[in-house]
This record gives C-alpha cells, structure tokens and sequence, in this order.
C-alpha cells in the first residue's frame, strides 16, 4: 500500500516512546505513567491517547475494532478506523472475535475477551483523586504513599447524599492491591470484567498525557465499603429488543409510549442476529 | 522512675527559612528578631524544647511571628523541620525520633497519635463534604471501612460536640465560625488520638461562642484524659486552660513555668510586658 505517512502515522521513534510507557504501565499494574502526547489529526479529548497506543502497537497482520459507547458505526468510531486503516492499511472488524486490537470508548465488549487480544480504552481523566485534590504533585505523592482517603471520602458522601453509591460511570477499582486506577467511563456494568481479565487492557489519556495498563489476570477490585457492596447497572426484566439479549448492558431509548431498551453492544448485537438466523430463524 | 513517659518530647526543635551563614548559625548569633541580617535567613524556629505530659495541657504564648505555629505545623507534619527530634510515647516506646519517619509512616502517625484543631477551619475540614464525611475521612485514613461503624462514631462525637443533629449531613462551609470549630474538634478527636494540637481555637470567635468551645476543651480534658498543646495569644484562653505555660518570642522558648506562676510572677522583661498588657 502507497502511503504519504509512515507507517501507523507516527515515525517510529515516537512509536518506541509509547511503547515504552506502555511497558511501563504493563510492568507497574495501574500507575499512571506519564509519556510526551503527540499532536494527532484529531483534537484531544478524541480519544487521542487511547490512537496513539493503538497507533504504537498495531501490526500488519492485526485486525482493529473500534468501539464509541458500545457503537461500532458511529462517527467517532469510523473516523479513527479510517485514520488507522489509510496509514497501515490492516483490516478492521466489527465482530469481537475476530479482532486482535480492539480500541474503546467507555464499554468493554460483551463477549469475553481472549489472552491473544488487547483492548485500548480511551480515557479523558486518569487520575481518580483529581476530584478532591487538583494538584498533580499532590496527587503524585498521595499514589507514591498509597493514601487513597480521598478516593474512599468521595464514595462515603455519596452514601451520606443519596444512599448508594452514585458513580454512574469511572468507579474507581483497585489494580492488582496497590494503585487505585481510573477505569475510565466505562459503566459500573463492566468492572468486573477487568478482574482477571484474560486480555491485556491499556488506558490512554492523550490530553492528560498518561498511559496505564491491567495486564492479563491482574486482580482488580471496584473500591467499595464492608457493609455497602457496590452493585452495577440493572435493567431488570427488560431484555434487547433486536436479539432478546439479557444480562447485558442495555441502552434506553425513550419514545412515546414508553422507553425500549436494545443492546448498547452493537457488534455484540448483530453477531446474535446473525447467528440466531441462519441457525433456528429470527429470535 | 515513676514518673509516666511524657506523650511528647520536643528536642532542639529548629525550622529556618533560608540558607543560614556563619553568623546566624554560631553558637551566639547575632538576629534582629528571627532575622538574620546579613543572609537573610528566618530563625521561625529556634532550637525550642518542650514535653507534653499525659492529661496535662501545656500552653504556648507568644506574639505573631514568634513560630507558634510553625511549633505546630512541625509537630503534624505539615511543615518540615529542619532539625531537632520529636519523640511521642505512642510511637515506638517513645524513642524514635518521628521526624526522621518514611512519609507514610508520618501519615500514619497523623491519623493515629495526633488529633489538630487549625485557627482556620478550613485547613482542616473538607469545607464542602459534609460533617459527617469530615469526621469519616479521619477514620478512613486509619483503615476504616464500615460504613454502619463509622457513621455511629461521627454521629457519637458530633453529639459531643453539641452539633444539631439535623445538620450532621450539612457541609461545613454552611455552617457559623463556632460550629466550624466544634466539627474540627470533632474530627480531631475522631481516632482518640494521646494528643491533641489545638492552634488558636478560638480566635475570631465571638465571646460567647469562645466560651462554648473552651466549655468543650475543658470537658474533653476531663472526660477523655487526653494530652494538649495549646497555642494562643490570649492570656485568658491559657489562664483558664493551660496548666504550664511555655512564653515564645522570636522562635525561643524564653519562659516556662506553671500557668499561675507566669502569671502572677513573670520573670522575662517580654512575658512582664505582656501581663501587663492583659491586666
């Protein structure tokens, strides 16, 4: 393939920049670790951290998949697949399986992923004490002491306002017992899949300039008082009303008449379809 | 020895501002006030010493700009000391010099040994969580995690402290200067810390509300059996609370004594000027 970059867009001297910080990250499970952001052909805040990694890491025989908010079709997601897909010219996909590399904004996918994946999340602000302490030396010192007071103080007095914890999204988790990470956006619905998770995860937070990792099989808890369990989304009896799907995270879309819920999932989602049709008809 | 092992001994106690030369670090220095004047360097510390025994309040005189609070800050960790040791009987027998502790093991210490109540209250609570959260973040910092547990522990001291229960769950930037205060004394007290640091506690309250806060000290004093350093420019607060008194000036100890005995019978030109001043 003729190009007019090189390939992945970047020289490959900043490619080995990121990849360093990424082994960094993968080395040191939930440190936020700092790496030089480049300027990219989309403004920051876009998901520049979570391309640059793809970018640093993407091979010619990976196959990409690229997810904004669960939609595989949506603007954002099919800007970036053409971005990487014209400077490397690898395939891309929108079923789970068959990716290698998978870029996210806040889901992770459905389907369990496998120990050969990577999935990249796009993460806005990686440091989850920011909220309480706006100083990034301080914040650095509170990681380096493991003081992690104030991430807990912000979760008690959501208990005190309302009742329950109120995080609808960046519930802050525990990596490996050592660095309380910034999951980014993803719903409290997909914390438990980083425990243990049997792919390699990389968060990459471009206008912040932090990349951070939960490498394969790390534990990872959602912080969480002894008598206050943390409980994810619940749709109740409501199932996706394209494939039927329960125990997913459902999308509500409200209309006249009353809200309908389908799968938020689209990859996820048109793969049952397909399935359940040319097996045993439409469900 | 009978006598118990003081909750805190301060040896030697120095925080300078500056490089300090020949001059100002000779064993005769030559300071216009704390200042040095040929490098500039601020003695806000100089060389203090002091014990804290158990249930006993000590009080700390001395004008603005005399190191009160830099004593303070020194003693929580908020600042650090440039040399001197500081020893509490809580931490390791009373004979490790705390300030030569790993950072988080000050922090420990903080959360655990020492209870501060700030001339502001806003250096010492979460302003815009609520009371409750304030207290809790004490009891966090020290392991907590029961939320039930700790709840019915920041409710037992906001009651204590005669905090209305309806605006437990209020945040303190709502609330008056005195019930500021009472929170801060709360959280203070939230671990049942040997040793409480109060720095100026009442000053810019209203008399009555002063009252009410010293009403407090006294009672915790009594009830609790803890140990106080009390700093205040106020020869009234040190008069009705302090059992020894220790006169700063110019970041020295220039007199110490029981409280009556420095009252009634000052000794240094500096402490006779400022009872006289009071009477």
């Amino acid at each position: 393939m003729k190009s007019l970059y090189n390939y992945a867009f970047f020289d490959e001297g900043s490619k080995r920049e990121i990849r360093r910080a990424i082994l960094k990250s993968v080395c040191i499970p939930g440190y936020q670790t700092p790496f030089a952001s480049r300027e990219m052909p989309i403004a920051r805040g876009w998901g520049t951290g979570g391309l640059q990694v793809t970018l640093s890491l993407i091979g010619r025989d990976d196959t990409l998949k690229v997810i904004d908010q669960g939609a595989d079709e949506s603007v954002n997601a099919v800007s970036i697949k053409k971005l990487v897909g014209s400077t490397t010219g690898v395939a891309t996909t929108d079923r789970t399986a068959e990716a290698t590399l998978i870029q996210s904004r806040h889901r992770i996918p459905e389907l369990p992923l496998r120990e050969d994946q990577i999935l990249v999340l796009q993460v806005p602000i990686p440091e989850p004490l920011r909220a309480i302490e706006p100083s990034e030396l301080a914040t650095k010192r509170l990681h380096a002491e493991a003081d992690y007071t104030g991430a807990w103080l912000m979760l008690f007095e959501e208990l005190q306002r309302y009742g329950a914890y109120t995080t609808g999204s960046d519930h802050p988790v525990l990596v490996g017992g050592r660095y309380v990470m910034a999951p980014s956006p993803i719903p409290r619905f997909d914390n438990p899949k980083l425990d243990h998770s049997r792919a390699l995860i990389l968060l990459g937070a471009g206008r912040e300039k932090k990349i951070y990792a939960v490498p394969p099989f790390t534990k990872v808890v959602s912080l969480a008082f002894d008598d206050r369990p943390l409980r994810v989304e619940s749709f109740g009896e409501h199932s996706c009303r394209l494939c039927g799907a329960t125990g997913v995270f459902l999308d509500e879309i409200p209309q006249e008449g009353g809200a309908v819920y389908q799968c938020n999932d689209t990859g996820y989602c048109l793969e049952r379809l397909n399935t359940n049709h040319t097996s045993d008809g439409p469900a | 020895m009978t006598e118990p092992l003081p909750l805190l001994t301060v040896d030697h106690l120095t925080r300078r501002f500056g490089p300090g030369c020949a001059r100002c670090l000779s064993p005769e220095p030559d300071l216009r006030k704390n200042y040095c004047t040929t490098c500039g360097t601020v003695h806000a510390l100089n060389g203090v010493s002091l014990d804290v025994r158990p249930n006993e309040v000590v009080g700390v005189v001395g004008e603005s700009g005399s190191g009160k609070s830099t004593l303070m800050k020194c003693l929580y960790f908020d600042q650090a000391a440039t040399s001197g040791s500081v020893y509490l009987s809580a931490v390791g027998g009373g004979r490790e010099n705390v300030l030569e502790a790993s950072d988080q093991r000050r922090r420990q210490i903080r959360n655990t040994v020492l209870g501060m109540v700030y001339q502001n209250p806003a250096d010492g609570l979460k302003m815009d969580f609520s009371a409750l959260a304030n207290i809790a973040e004490k009891l966090i910092a020290a392991g907590g995690r029961s939320v039930s547990s700790m709840e019915a522990r920041a409710g037992e001291l906001l009651g204590h402290v005669n905090l209305p229960l309806q605006r437990w769950k209020e945040a303190p930037r709502r609330f008056s200067g005195g019930m500021q205060q009472r929170v801060q004394i709360a959280k203070a007290l939230s671990n049942r810390p040997p040793l409480l640091l109060l720095d100026e506690v009442t000053t810019g309250l209203d008399l009555s509300v002063q009252a009410k806060v010293l009403d407090l000290i006294r009672a915790l004093k009594r009830e609790l059996q803890v140990g106080m350093l009390l700093v205040s420019h106020d020869l009234g607060v040190i008069r009705m609370l302090a059992d020894r008194t220790l006169v700063m000036l110019d970041g020295r100890v220039v007199e110490q004594g029981l409280t009556d005995q420095i009252l009634e019978d000052p000794q240094h030109p500096y402490t006779q000027e400022l009872v006289q001043s009071l009477l």
